[in-house]
């Protein structure tokens, strides 16, 4: 039975709401006493410890974890009752750091951005920049959600933005349980108006690129194979075309956890993720190259150590004294849900890293 | 000692026969890893077809092993079902094919 998500494990005052409470949980039980090793001792057999940020390529900003969708397994526990938003001074300060840094990508996440009021004014400031590689991650019901919202697809194409839209399966059942009743069939509509000004297709600029992650607990399969089965279900059964797909990995942070231990998977999912740790994927792992930037301007090495209050470890805490030579070389923040970017071919934004 | 036959947990340590005997284990996983790979069959394909003998050989550990891997490869339920029922028609039918042996002893013993 498909179930309506509304609300937030925040609004809902769930226990798993607090940041502190997550990472209790991931240092407690089976990685207290010994049974699994814990991130930090599993790198050190191979001597990746610590790990550190090398020079920046993807600047990560999250706008504000206001969501029109409540998915099952969001990490930013988004959702219409959550209320931070980035204001516009904040995007200022980002601009500035936009212009100066020598990032290859800029990434717009939430949330959905689009939601953020000044989203449109931050994007047209953010396109001067003129970034290689300017990432909306796009829910894409977002795009049939309000009529104020149907000029999308034109918008980031004037603005040659780069679309990254979650897609957790081709058929309806698998995604609308995971992502709510209703968003599958309005998923595939966001993409076929997409599609219609040049997205996705085969040799247009208009890069659309889809991210799949496991609506269940489980690891995604081979990134290669899945984007074959997806590209020959949505071109046979709904005429739809996207460039690549990104097989990411479910954290063991924020609903996906709730939904670990309600479930009572929670040890199966970490020892699969132990079992599946690769050194190679350690390598490429996202936080070395990325800096996340939250809704408030702070700073961390990723999008789910923001979601778990890690904040970097520097003495450059926020965007409005961001310095590329203090961050660099900087420690990274590391817990338990790290063994999600490092299982199999390793996940991170853009997919697959080994 | 587990009081159970079949305890869910030792699948994990089914890598641990190599333990007693680690030629042939490792052959044996060497063999098993190369089976399973992308070839003339997708890796997909081959994982239905080890659901639908899983549940053939009635192997426990198999059906909870191949459930998941149906699941990482994007397999749906549907088709999963679909892939056990197959291995039920050939194993119901392996017993009804006999009939004909049956039908052939009692024809010569009392035709």
């Amino acid at each position: 039975m498909i179930k309506l998500k509304t609300q937030s494990l925040h609004k809902k005052g769930s226990d798993l709401a607090n940041s502190n409470r997550q990472l209790e949980i991931l240092s407690n039980g089976i990685f207290q006493n010994g049974e699994l090793p814990t991130f930090k001792a599993k790198i050190l057999e191979t001597s990746q410890f610590p790990l550190k940020a090398k020079k920046l390529e993807i600047l990560q900003i999250n706008v504000g974890y206001m969501c029109n969708q409540v998915c099952d397994h969001c990490h930013v526990d988004a959702g219409p009752d959550r209320k931070e938003i980035m204001t516009r001074d904040t995007m200022k300060q980002c601009l500035e750091v936009i212009k100066n840094t020598g990032a290859h990508t800029l990434d717009l996440t939430g949330g959905a951005p689009e939601m953020n009021p000044d989203f449109r004014w931050f994007v047209e400031e953010a396109a001067k920049a003129g970034v290689k590689d300017f990432i909306v991650r796009s829910n894409l019901t977002i795009i049939r959600s309000n009529k104020k919202y149907h000029d999308l697809p034109e918008f980031f194409k004037k603005h040659n933005v780069h679309v990254v839209s979650s897609m957790p399966h081709w058929t309806r059942g698998k995604t609308d349980k995971q992502r709510g009743d209703g968003v599958f069939d309005k998923s595939i509509k966001a993409l076929q108006k997409l599609n219609a000004v040049g997205y996705g297709m085969p040799d247009s600029d208009l890069r659309l690129d889809l991210v799949y992650n496991p609506s269940g607990a489980f690891l995604p399969g081979n990134q290669s194979s899945m984007e074959k089965d997806f590209k020959k279900a949505l071109i046979e059964d709904f005429g739809i075309q996207f460039h690549n797909l990104f097989a990411i990995t479910n954290l063991p942070i924020s609903r996906f956890l709730d939904y670990l231990i309600a479930s009572e998977n929670y040890e199966d999912y970490m020892y699969s993720l132990v079992e599946a740790y690769n050194p190679s994927a350690v390598e490429n792992v996202m936080c070395t190259n990325t800096l996340s930037v939250s809704w408030d301007g702070y700073l961390f090495d990723c999008d789910f150590n923001q979601m778990l209050q890690l904040p970097v470890n520097s003495k450059v805490k926020h965007i409005s004294e961001y310095n590329e030579e203090l961050l660099e070389g900087r420690h990274i923040v590391i817990s338990q849900h790290c063994y999600g970017c490092t299982a199999g071919a390793g996940s991170s934004c853009q997919g697959s890293v080994a | 000692m587990s009081k159970t036959y079949y305890d869910p947990a030792d699948l994990r340590k089914f890598g641990n026969i190599t333990e007693w005997s680690e030629e042939l284990g490792t052959k044996f996983f060497d063999y098993y890893e190369k089976v399973f790979e992308e070839g003339a069959l997708t890796a997909r394909e081959k994982s239905l077809i080890a659901l639908a003998v899983a549940h053939t050989e009635q192997c426990p550990y198999c059906i909870d092993a191949y459930s998941k891997d149906s699941l990482q490869r994007g397999v749906t339920k549907e088709e999963m079902m679909e892939a056990i029922h197959v291995g039920a028609a050939i194993k119901s039918g392996a017993t009804l094919v006999h009939g004909v042996q049956m039908m052939n002893k009692v024809n010569k013993l009392d035709g």
